[in-house]
């Protein structure tokens, strides 16, 4: 019987301290036994259990896109027992991971729709994978404009730098990025995430909004979307929430009905707003 | 076609299922009727119902899944580990129907639309499980107001009724039958034992005075339940100590943790847990989504009640064995927070 609490054993490729503060890195993994790549199959807004045995396991985003091939890559921030173990980890050690888990963005009904993008901090980990994938030559074409807002408090805390600068050079993604004030160095946009949305956002005509950030973020977004005219229907949203299973089982990140593992994490404004706020 | 089983056979009865099951049923230990396993003479078949339940002969309070080893000089190190899962064929008897319909509910959660639990459906593949009929019913119990009843099915392979001076057993699935296809002291029921067996089963039903509505609830949304005013008192008394998620037949939830058991080895357990405590919830950023006694009382009524129900067909996820009304410390009465659901 498959066991879907088995981690596949993989082994740390390269770690990457992606922010100032060096809280967050990115970790990219390969797999040990590479036929567990395939059954690795995953979808851009899907998570998984970062898994190390005698420490513990821990529900993360998947920051890589299924086109990028050979390893998979999750951004950690240290928080507690488990990322704060993975921090002090090296290059070549082996851990497991248990996925993929979860829902996804609604890519393929996303398909002939312009989007708004919009990430604050390092909520922006599934994001980066779901921007790669609509971005490759494969898929490009089945969407619209992309508008991709993504802000942070200081340049320093800014993840993916690598990535957003070769998008931000490309014309078919409008990248803008922001911090929160005037910064040293730094002669990109200044202004919250709400504000530079009011701003550049397109016209919600055959637009989805996919908004993923700290709750703050949130907070003054989802009016401003509002406001533009998006509908609760084109509001798209990722969720988390303590988690242990990842499978729909355990019982504890259940908001209402709906497990955030298996049923989300990603939910339209609409069916969060038939939900209670227990998130 | 049902079989009767004299009481002065059960010893060569449960003595020939011994050959090919590890019997177990309710037996006395200090002072409290419990699943263990057991010879015919152990079976203490005249009780009401056991202390706790018995779902932990499918979903143990503590249980292994994994073994590891952090020793890099072992092969296989910081790999997760197989461990056998699957118990020797097993045979309960006389499991009361209200815990079988547990397990029947939980089958459905244990095994979802994209995702099955191998601990527990080993488990349960591995066992055989012949009811008892309820003839006298306990006062706080309320089964046929959530759907099930003294003499339900669901759950169970096979359903004994107490005759008095024997047991009328009907086989109910393939399981069943095969299990008393190979047992010994069966006889071909005789004069009105069929006749006999409804009669008991209706007084049984009859006996049950506990009427709990539930019909509005299902018409209710999740917000208009969930913002209902009788929450602001039914948390008040509530401790929060978990008693009444520890004896209930359907409470689920677990923990997943890893153990080091020496100093390089070690294992991923999973444990009961509760939603009664503050750290089920909380995140790691010290943010609770529910934070106080409120919403964690809140949430045990509402899963059982509503989401449940809104998610499996219907099944309510209470079978009204009434252990947590006899066993909360403040008194707190799942009729009465369901009547006031249903208000």
């Amino acid at each position: 019987m498959h066991n879907p609490y088995k981690p596949y054993p993989v082994r740390v490729d390269k770690i990457l301290v992606e922010t100032e503060d060096k809280n967050l890195r990115t970790f990219k993994f390969v797999f040990l036994n590479p036929e567990d790549e395939q059954a690795f199959a995953y979808t851009p807004g899907q998570f998984a259990e970062l898994s190390v045995p005698g420490v513990g396991e821990i529900p993360i985003g998947i920051a890589s896109s299924p086109t990028e091939k050979g390893f998979v890559l999750f951004t950690v921030n240290k928080v507690g027992a488990v990322t704060t173990f993975m921090h002090n980890m090296k290059e070549g050690d082996i851990m497991g991971i248990r996925g993929p888990l979860g829902n996804s963005y609604p890519m393929k009904d996303l398909e002939g729709k312009n989007l708004v993008i919009i990430a604050g901090g390092f909520a922006v980990t599934t994001l980066r994978s779901t921007i790669t994938w609509m971005l490759d030559p494969a898929h490009r074409d089945k969407y619209g404009r992309i508008t991709f807002i993504y802000g942070a408090r200081t340049p320093g805390m800014l993840l993916y730098r690598e990535e957003w600068s070769a998008w931000q050079k490309r014309d078919d993604i409008d990248a803008i990025i922001t911090v929160d004030r005037e910064f040293p160095g730094w002669d990109g946009r200044v202004g919250f995430v709400p504000t530079v949305t009011e701003q550049v956002a397109p016209s919600p005509d055959n637009t989805a909004a996919l908004v993923c950030g700290p709750p703050i973020m949130i907070k003054f977004t989802q009016p401003v979307l509002e406001k533009l005219g998006f509908s609760e229907d084109q509001i798209i949203m990722s969720l988390e929430n303590r988690m242990k299973c990842g499978i729909g089982i355990c019982g504890r990140c259940n908001v209402g009905p709906e497990y955030v593992c298996k049923d989300g994490p990603v939910f339209t404004l609409a069916q969060l707003n038939r939900m209670p706020k227990e998130y | 076609m049902a079989k009767y089983l004299k009481k002065s056979d059960l010893a060569g009865f449960i003595g020939s299922l011994a050959g090919q099951y590890q019997v177990l049923g309710p037996v006395e230990k200090d002072g409290r009727v419990v699943f263990a396993p057991a010879g015919a003479a152990d079976l203490k078949l005249d009780f009401q119902n056991s202390h706790t339940s018995p779902k932990d002969l499918f979903f143990p309070q503590s249980e292994r899944m994994f073994q590891f080893t952090l020793d890099p000089n072992k092969e296989g190190a910081f790999v997760l580990q197989d461990v056998d899962l699957a118990p020797a064929p097993r045979l309960v008897f006389g499991m009361r129907p209200c815990d079988a319909a547990a397990f029947f509910v939980l089958d459905r959660v244990f095994k979802n639309d994209q995702f099955t639990d191998p601990y527990w459906q080993v488990k349960r593949d591995a066992t055989v499980i012949i009811g008892l009929g309820c003839n006298q019913p306990c006062p706080t119990c309320f089964c046929p107001s959530v759907g099930y009843g003294p003499f339900h099915e669901d759950g169970l392979d096979a359903i004994a009724t107490d005759l008095g001076d024997g047991f009328l057993i009907k086989p109910l699935t393939e399981k069943g039958q095969k299990a008393l296809a190979g047992a010994k002291g069966l006889t071909d029921p005789e004069g009105k034992m069929d006749e006999k067996a409804a009669a008991i089963a209706a007084a049984a039903q009859e006996s049950i005075k506990s009427e709990v509505p539930t019909r509005n609830i299902y018409t209710r949304t999740v917000m208009e339940l969930f913002n209902a005013p009788h929450w602001d008192r039914v948390f008040e008394s509530c401790l929060n100590c978990g008693t009444c998620t520890y004896v209930c037949p359907t409470c689920h939830c677990f923990d997943i943790q890893d153990e080091v058991t020496s100093a390089k080895d070690g294992d991923r357990v999973r444990n009961w847990d509760t939603c009664m405590s503050w750290l089920f919830t909380i995140h790691g950023t010290g943010h609770n989504p529910r934070p106080g006694k409120k919403e964690r009382v809140r949430q045990r009524f509402m899963h059982k009640f509503k989401y449940i129900p809104m998610k499996r067909g219907g099944l309510i996820g209470c079978v009204g064995c009434g252990r947590c009304v006899n066993l909360c410390p403040v008194n707190i009465d799942v009729r009465d927070v369901v009547r006031d659901m249903n208000a």
